[in-house]
């Protein structure tokens, strides 16, 4: 549930007394209430579910998330143990993998 | 849309699938709470995707198909009243009463709208001043603020005929009566990311550790399940139960704060009964003393409401994941979303409804009976 | 009668055979194009009708045989709510809407009756740009407005304004597009992008307001229909996917036809706007109108030709291959989505709702 997705806000203002954004999602754009990110600027990307922004969303995050995946199995490719990837992908049991007492397992 | 579509990239998506075949050699069966991630999961063909060994069993994060059967029949009779707007979330619409749906007295002349926010039922009400427009305020905690500061306005700018029929959830308590019920075969959460955009994760600890289960708040994006799932296998493998988060771009731990302080002035908890699967102690929120006059149930005397629950339906064990939707007799019989029987049936991201619209062609086929009364 | 968009009802998801038992009254869902559509006609309409019926033809417009001559014959009616939305009103959908009817059977249009039903009230200004608006796109789309006739209802029965247009075309000589004519092998053709025309409506509807860059996509396509039968491919079916979206279309040709459709989800032209609304009110492209677009079902070995032909007409600039015809679930329309996966793509039920879940 909860169909949230991320906008830029345009433009601030009040209406009612309740600060509201123009915010665009790619080029469609909507009003959206801004009470619950007061910290919010122009610029900001916001999470907007049902017509309120219900919290910022961190791009700086966003982007290192992205890089993580995008580097998922490198870093194991380099340094990672080569045995258990091969046995893995060949759907087999990790040979040097513990046995049932614990016993011979790679550091 | 940015920071949205980054997430369905295929060939992020295959890095994460690889990792998680890469790193599991037991059975799992996780949870995904949330009905919005079940959509995501069936639509885009995740489950396919994962090792057999992995079972995700499908939650009851779906307000709309928890919503209890008597709150929609008071929804109803309030809909039915004359000089009553009636407004609602499109998901609601189909969703069976005792016999009835929003959509079919909408059709007999009530004045039932589809509105995208709460918002738009309080400007009717204000564009309306003759007429009584009430807002029906389902969801989970991620629904629950904009509901909140539509009461707020109404009362701030005084429209007195607006009111709210409420019938808010919360997941922490749905988890813990989850894994108290005797049959429970969760082992980890995939938790609501929505929801901890608001609430934050500070509930989640506590049901990690009492209940011995990864917690991994996600998001729902096919990437994001993914990663999800990832986080959790690697919990599972190596015995860890601990809180994660695997959607940092939008919750933080402290959650919303202003949301927050919004939702404990207007609600307060209370005991909810949740469409198959009964009452849940302390699972719900209703409108707190102060803001009583906007309260839909106070306001319209809806008394006398007798429930009739269909008999074949068991949407109730598919709730709570003890079945998968293909094992009800009635699916594809009797039960589709044409002629919905239960509540996740009709929801687009209820499990069955899920089940029948993305799956048919890969479940076994559903015996089909032959039909009560004639034929031709 | 020709109603658009109907096929033989899907009996696996059906055990009583009462018809319409859902519900003794019409319900919005029965405009939908979907699946309910499908059973007013099916199950009240054809029965009440009898005999008289006997010939009626469950495609776009029905071909009838005039001493050797072959006319292509169809009608329908538009109640659109506004009748004035970014890139189009009522009166271009009026035209359009039968001229592409007679051209998905590879009709030439000829000729258009229109009818109006008007609300007592409805101001004069809207319905002579309405009016005006059915001039120009009939004078551009090379058919005459020859007869018609206007109605009055009350203040509060109408929607301000129906209209109702027929149209009769010539079918040249060979030419024979039926909806059951698709093949196993064949390809399945979309013109260009597709879920624009309901986004551009649905922007300006109360409750759902929202700015977008999108305009409806109204045209007519009888010219484009031209081009394509001109390269002299095996062309089996076409279809223009106005309510219920391209699914919906897919479905019914499907169904007729006794083929399995799988879809390349990937290979769907969606403008990215289309994509951000929907992603806003949760709605799937697949399932939204278009009103200036058509899905070709033609020999798999002519799709290229095919292809290159439409690419050079103006209303066929973004012409994709989007899918092929299987013999694996018959009648039903798999994609396989982005990451892999499959999904079935299900004939839409009544109208889209936009949804917060």
């Amino acid at each position: 549930m909860c169909l949230a997705v991320p906008g830029r806000v345009l433009a601030l203002s009040e209406q009612d007394g309740t600060t509201m954004a123009e915010v665009d999602f790619g080029g469609v754009r909507k009003d959206v209430c801004c009470e619950y990110v007061p910290q919010v600027s122009t610029g900001d990307y916001v999470m907007v579910h049902v017509g309120f922004a219900i919290q910022m969303l961190d791009e700086e995050s966003a982007l290192k998330t992205l890089a993580e995946f995008d580097n998922l199995g490198i870093l194991e490719e380099e340094f990672g143990d080569q045995f258990a990837l091969a046995a893995k992908q060949a759907g087999m049991s990790n040979p040097g993998a513990p046995d049932d007492q614990g016993n011979g397992a790679r550091p | 849309m940015k920071y949205l579509d980054e997430f369905s990239n295929p060939e992020l998506a295959s890095k994460l699938v690889d990792q998680i075949h890469a790193a599991t050699s037991g059975e799992w069966a996780m949870m995904e709470v949330c009905g919005g991630q079940t959509h995501s999961i069936i639509r885009h063909g995740i489950d396919q995707l994962l090792p057999d060994s992995i079972e995700l069993i499908h939650g009851p994060g779906c307000p709309v198909c928890v919503t209890p059967l008597e709150m929609i029949d008071k929804a109803l009779a309030i809909a039915e009243q004359p000089g009553v707007i009636f407004c609602s979330f499109g998901d609601m619409l189909r969703v069976p009463g005792s016999g009835k749906d929003l959509f079919r007295i909408k059709s007999a002349g009530a004045d039932v709208r589809v509105v995208y926010s709460p918002l738009d039922a309080l400007n009717l009400a204000r564009d309306n001043p003759d007429k009584q427009v009430v807002f029906f305020g389902i969801g989970f905690e991620t629904t629950a603020p904009a509901n909140a500061m539509t009461v707020y306005q109404a009362q701030r700018l005084g429209v007195p005929n607006f009111s709210l029929l409420v019938s808010h959830v919360l997941v922490p308590p749905a988890i813990a009566a989850i894994m108290e019920s005797p049959t429970c075969r969760v082992q980890a959460f995939l938790a609501a990311g929505h929801v901890c955009s608001v609430m934050g994760t500070s509930e989640y600890p506590p049901l990690a550790a009492k209940y011995e289960v990864p917690i991994v708040v996600t998001g729902f994006e096919p990437l994001d399940i993914l990663e999800g799932i990832r986080r959790t296998v690697l919990q599972l493998e190596s015995g860890r139960y601990e809180l994660e988060n695997a959607y940092p771009r939008a919750v933080r731990d402290e959650g919303n704060p202003a949301a927050m302080a919004m939702l404990r002035d207007v609600f307060e908890i209370t005991d909810r009964a949740w469409r198959g699967i009964g009452m849940i102690p302390g699972s719900g929120w209703k409108l707190s003393s102060r803001y009583a006059e906007f309260d839909a149930e106070e306001r319209f005397s809806v008394t006398d409401i007798h429930t009739a629950e269909s008999s074949v339906c068991r949407s109730g064990e598919v709730l709570q994941g003890l079945i998968k939707p293909h094992e009800c007799e009635a699916f594809g019989n009797e039960c589709t979303p044409r002629n919905p029987l239960g509540a996740t049936m009709v929801s687009s991201e209820g499990a069955c409804a899920a089940y029948y619209t993305y799956r048919r062609l890969d479940l076994p086929t559903p015996t089909v009976r032959e039909p009560a009364g004639t034929r031709g | 009668m020709a109603e658009p968009d109907t096929a033989p009802i899907d009996l696996d998801g059906w055990v009583c055979p009462a018809p319409l038992r859902d519900s003794p009254t019409i319900v919005m869902g029965h405009g939908g194009g979907g699946a309910l559509s499908a059973e007013l006609v099916e199950h009240l309409f054809l029965p009440g009708f009898g005999p008289a019926a006997a010939d009626v033809q469950l495609g776009d417009s029905a071909i009838v045989d005039v001493g050797g001559t072959r006319l292509a014959f169809s009608t329908d009616s538009y109640v659109v709510r506004p009748m004035f939305f970014p890139g189009g009103s009522i009166g271009d959908l009026a035209v359009h809407g039968t001229v592409n009817d007679l051209a998905m059977a590879g009709a030439t249009p000829l000729v258009l009756s229109t009818a109006f039903i008007l609300e007592e009230g409805t101001d004069l200004a809207d319905i002579g740009r309405v009016a005006e608006a059915m001039g120009a796109a009939a004078s551009a789309a090379g058919v005459r407005l020859v007869t018609g006739d206007t109605k009055v209802v009350d203040s509060g029965h109408g929607d301000k304004v129906f209209v109702n247009t027929a149209g009769i075309g010539l079918v040249p000589d060979g030419v024979d597009l039926r909806p059951d004519a698709a093949q196993v092998g064949d390809a399945v053709i979309v013109s260009g992008d597709i879920g624009v025309h309901g986004v551009a409506v649905m922007s300006s509807r109360e409750g759902l307001e929202f700015e977008t860059s999108i305009e409806s996509d109204t045209a007519p396509l009888h010219g484009l229909v031209a081009a394509m039968l001109e390269t002299g491919a095996r062309l089996r079916v076409l279809r223009d996917p106005t309510r219920g979206g391209v699914a919906a279309s897919l479905n019914e040709i499907a169904k007729a036809s006794g083929v399995g459709v799988e879809l390349t989800e990937r290979e769907l032209p969606i403008p990215q706007p289309v994509r951000d609304a929907c992603g806003l009110l949760g709605l799937d492209p697949l399932y939204v109108a278009n009103e200036g677009k058509l899905v070709a079902f033609v020999a798999a070995e002519d799709a290229e030709l095919v292809l290159e032909a439409m690419r050079r007409h103006e209303y066929g600039k973004g012409a994709s291959l989007v899918g092929t015809c299987v013999e694996a679930h018959p009648g039903m329309v798999v994609a396989r989505t982005g990451l892999g996966g499959t999904r079935v793509v299900d004939l839409p039920l009544g109208e889209q709702l936009p949804r917060i879940c």
